[in-house]
């Protein structure tokens, strides 16, 4: 049985409709990329499955439960966490302050404690007072992904991590990633940089204009195939 | 000099009640941006609660504020939670509406039930105590323990602000509602656990509101211009700036009553306004919008 299921999912911003019929499905311990153009619906998506835009109960399925009607912050408490496009910190939050919010009223212990998301990220460690606007934007993803991550989730959710930093940075946070697919943490990113998503993922799903145009193994799916799906000529 | 100096000591406790005021007014906006015209109302709500919870079980009026505070806190939980929480989010008329309509209601309601004659809450002896400060100046003990209050319940809002787990949930939630509840923080209770604060605050400014004047149902609107005030002179969202604000006008106004007494109430806006000319965005801004 699959972890975290989307079926014929659907999502409306007022008349437009963003999704049509969207059919994934992530397994226990999978990553799994979404890729695509501007547009394409791949954020529409993962606000659906988080809950910021709420459907029918049954178009999203997470451990065999129908979570597609629940509000966000119930579906952060059955396991799944989002690291969110832009990072969007919180700037009256230090940077400690960011991570604790990410487990709050919850103290169950985890896989992620704080001393493993400093460990994972040690450049967060020194800043940790700081106020969470003075960290570089790598930095600031860093603690984007250690907030989501303390919660202890069972799938996390990543959109767009790689925008606007640097290479070099873009590489170590996907080699982060790696390293919470290891601990056992189910992982969806959502991503343009096509090189990233095809290095990590297990699967791929291709959006184009909110409709899933290609899925597959990345070995299995061939230059001309993506380009196709992804650009639609 | 030494009136001069009176005034001043005098502006400077009267700013403790001023801020009182404000406190609870500065910890909704600052939490969730709504701007709760019915504050005023609430305050004199609260003096009422303890005059009926004082004459009901015969105790003095600090011990009935003491038993008034848990019920006022779950009455501005409920307030929250059931009426305000339904008016946020749909833009800045909604709140406004719904808060003057509250307003209205509860000054009329309070005509009804306690009529329009003034009220006092009576503490015995300690109302005309004081402390002699030299041989010329003295204090009040009620206007002294109202400033310490205010002083008081502004270092207990800094430490749940900024030491505890709920503090950092209504930071977030002040900052990006949103992301806030990706948390897991369920943001209608959020707000309706700061409401309940705020009528906490508001309870421990209507106990020295009752006991240094009359109060009686109509004057709700006055106190919510001053706490207005002392709000917006300290800058939106800091407490500390709240109890700057409430001295300022205070202080304004005993200074003003003292060159004549009928310049008491305007002096306290000419200072309003005139650090609205120079400092916009009050005395020490936290909130970026």
């Amino acid at each position: 049985m699959a972890l975290l299921e989307t079926r014929g999912l659907t999502a409306f911003y007022g008349d437009f409709q963003a999704l049509y019929g969207i059919d994934t499905a992530l397994q226990p311990g999978e990553t799994v990329a979404i890729i695509g153009a501007n547009g394409a619906g791949k954020s529409t998506y993962l606000k659906s499955i988080v809950g910021l835009i709420r459907g029918p109960a049954e178009s999203v399925w997470f451990d065999g439960q129908p979570i597609g009607a629940r509000p966000a912050a119930d579906v952060m408490k059955r396991g799944i966490a989002l690291v969110p496009e832009g990072r969007r910190l919180f700037p009256s939050l230090t940077v400690e302050e960011n991570l604790l919010i990410g487990r709050y009223g919850r103290s169950a212990p985890g896989p992620w404690p704080l001393d493993k998301i400093y460990a994972l990220f040690p450049a967060l460690k020194a800043r940790r007072h700081s106020a969470s606007t003075t960290l570089s934007g790598g930095e600031q993803q860093m603690a984007a992904i250690g907030r989501a991550l303390v919660s202890n989730p069972r799938v996390l959710l990543c959109d767009e991590i790689s925008l606007g930093l640097a290479p070099i940075v873009i590489r170590d946070l996907y080699n982060a990633l790696l390293q919470i697919k290891a601990a056992g943490t189910s992982v969806v990113v959502v991503e343009q940089d096509i090189v990233q998503a095809f290095r990590v993922s297990d699967r791929i799903y291709c959006f184009q204009e909110g409709r899933c145009s290609l899925s597959g193994r990345p070995a299995e799916l061939s230059r001309e195939q993506i380009h196709l799906a992804y650009f639609g000529t | 000099m030494i009136l001069w100096t009176n005034a001043l000591i005098e502006g400077v406790l009267l700013g403790g009640l001023y801020a009182l005021f404000a406190a609870g007014l500065s910890l909704i906006f600052g939490i969730m941006r709504l701007v709760n015209l019915a504050h005023g109302d609430l305050i004199i709500l609260a003096a009422f609660v303890v005059l009926s919870v004082a004459a009901w079980l015969h105790i003095d009026p600090f011990a009935a504020t003491l038993a008034a505070l848990p019920i006022m806190f779950l009455a501005g939980f409920a307030l929250q939670y059931c009426l305000l929480n339904r008016a946020l989010g749909r833009g800045l008329l909604p709140p406004l509406l719904v808060t003057f309509g509250l307003s209205i209601i509860i000054e009329n309601g309070l005509l009804e039930l306690y009529s329009a004659d003034s009220r006092r809450l009576h503490g015995g002896s300690i109302e005309t105590s004081s402390i002699a400060l030299g041989h010329a100046v003295s204090v009040g003990v009620v206007p002294l323990l109202t400033l310490a209050s205010a002083i008081v319940v502004i270092l207990v809002l800094n430490f749940i602000f900024y030491r505890t787990a709920l503090g950092r949930a209504f930071r977030a939630t002040a900052d990006d509602l949103e992301i806030s509840q990706l948390m897991g923080i369920d943001h209608p209770r959020i707000f309706s656990v700061a409401t309940g604060l705020a009528f906490v605050v508001v309870t421990i400014a209507a106990l020295y509101l009752g006991m240094r004047a009359n109060f009686d149902p109509t004057i709700g609107p006055e106190r919510l211009l001053y706490a207005f005030e002392a709000v917006i002179v300290g800058g939106l969202g800091s407490f500390w700036g709240t109890l700057a604000g409430g001295i300022i006008i205070g202080v304004a106004q005993t200074v003003g009553a003292q060159i004549n007494p009928e310049w008491q109430i305007l002096a306290g806006h000419v200072a309003f306004l005139t650090i609205l000319v120079f400092r916009p965005r009050g005395l020490f801004p936290r909130a970026v919008d």
